[in-house]
């Protein structure tokens, strides 16, 4: 588990897994605005608005992903997207079946 | 040539044809199964976050919701019955009907109203056939669902859960449908989805304790936004199960039809073999016969 100023991210979609990896910062749209997660957060539980959401990963490119409603939550460096719909980028298909 | 022949050509000729459909049918369940499975794991991660959040909130905040409370008294109760759009399967669609009767009856003898809500083609016709009502029926599509069908059955019977028993409102909610044990073991079984109990058997509870969590809004908004989630969520996961039941149910089905298939054709073609054996020995002996007469005479 990192917990060396690193977060773990996972982002899950209803029926499929969107992405995970280590991350730097994680931002996102909740009911009460807009909410920044960085390092070493207290445990939240919050629902997600729809909107975009970014994810800073340690090695990459800036991750965003638009989401139509879900909850994420962060508990020890550890944060779970659950989204109702995920697209990242905007463009890559929920699930090509 | 023998009429007696030309019946067993007749015969073998169409064994064989539909012999080839079943042999298609099988390969294309099993190729099938493959996915359906691989969808059952891909809906995991997400039923597991949701499990593991709605367990935190409900363990931790002491909020009387109305999907986590039971109803004092129970007097009607609403079943959802999966089954399948097509036949073909074995006994697939008739064990989970079989099941769902166990249970209407078991709900009917506790005095409690039952309500069906189907899912499937042959749910239907079942229920048709006997003239007996039903609220709602979705099919299409049985062998790999989408979750926006289990979406829309989640928001039906969660609108009729929270109605009223006056207007027509229901006091909990079964789910009857098929678990895929293993590519032969599929079994019928019973879920009751509301009121909740927060336990998920395929979920791996992990040992550490979940944390104190800070919530955004309120606990109760968050609750209100996870159980309607929690609740599709478990109603897509037994329809993929069911589906990969109904896939491995057909595949099997087919297998021993097409075994059977190629038995006929064996039997078919030793019978025609005699035929004709039978109808050669025939004509040399009235050959033989005819040669005797001609020379005596």
């Amino acid at each position: 588990m990192a917990s060396n100023g690193e977060l773990e991210v996972e982002i899950v979609a209803a029926d499929h897994f969107v992405w995970s990896g280590a991350a730097r910062s994680v931002s996102a749209r909740t009911a009460n605005g807009d909410i920044g997660i960085l390092p070493g957060h207290t445990p939240i539980l919050a629902v997600l608005e729809a909107g975009e959401l970014a994810v800073e990963p340690v090695s990459g490119e800036r991750l965003v992903v638009g989401v139509d409603g879900g909850f994420f939550s962060v508990d020890a460096n550890r944060v779970v997207i659950v989204a109702d719909n995920a697209q990242v980028g905007g463009s890559v298909p929920s699930e090509a079946v | 040539m023998g009429a007696q022949i030309r019946v067993y050509r007749q015969k073998i000729a169409s064994t064989t044809s539909t012999r080839k459909i079943f042999k298609a049918m099988e390969l294309i369940a099993t190729s099938r199964i493959g996915k359906a499975r691989s969808r059952v794991s891909a809906a995991l991660p997400y039923a597991n976050a949701i499990t593991r959040a709605v367990s935190a909130v409900s363990s931790q905040s002491e909020i009387d919701h109305p999907l986590t409370t039971e109803h004092g008294e129970v007097r009607r109760a609403a079943v959802l019955v999966l089954s399948s759009d097509r036949g073909l399967a074995g006994s697939y669609s008739a064990s989970a009907l079989k099941e769902a009767e166990g249970l209407f009856e078991v709900l009917r003898s506790e005095g409690k109203e039952v309500h069906s809500y189907l899912i499937g083609r042959k749910a239907q016709q079942y229920f048709d056939f006997r003239r007996r009502d039903y609220e709602r029926v979705w099919t299409g599509g049985t062998d790999a669902p989408e979750f926006e069908t289990a979406r829309e059955v989640g928001e039906a019977l969660l609108s009729t859960f929270l109605a009223d028993f006056e207007e027509g409102g229901v006091d909990e909610i079964h789910i009857v449908y098929t678990k895929f044990r293993s590519m032969v073991v599929q079994e019928p079984s019973v879920l009751r989805l509301l009121p909740l109990e927060v336990v998920e058997e395929d979920v791996q509870q992990s040992g550490e304790l979940l944390p104190l969590y800070e919530y955004e809004p309120e606990p109760e908004q968050v609750l209100d936004a996870l159980l309607p989630r929690y609740i599709e969520s478990r109603i897509f996961a037994t329809m993929l199960q069911s589906a990969a039941s109904e896939l491995a149910a057909r595949q099997r089905a087919m297998k021993s039809a097409g075994d059977n298939a190629t038995e006929l054709i064996k039997k078919y073609t030793r019978l025609r073999n005699t035929a004709r054996q039978a109808e050669i020995t025939q004509e040399l002996s009235e050959i033989v016969a005819g040669a005797d007469a001609l020379s005596a005479s």
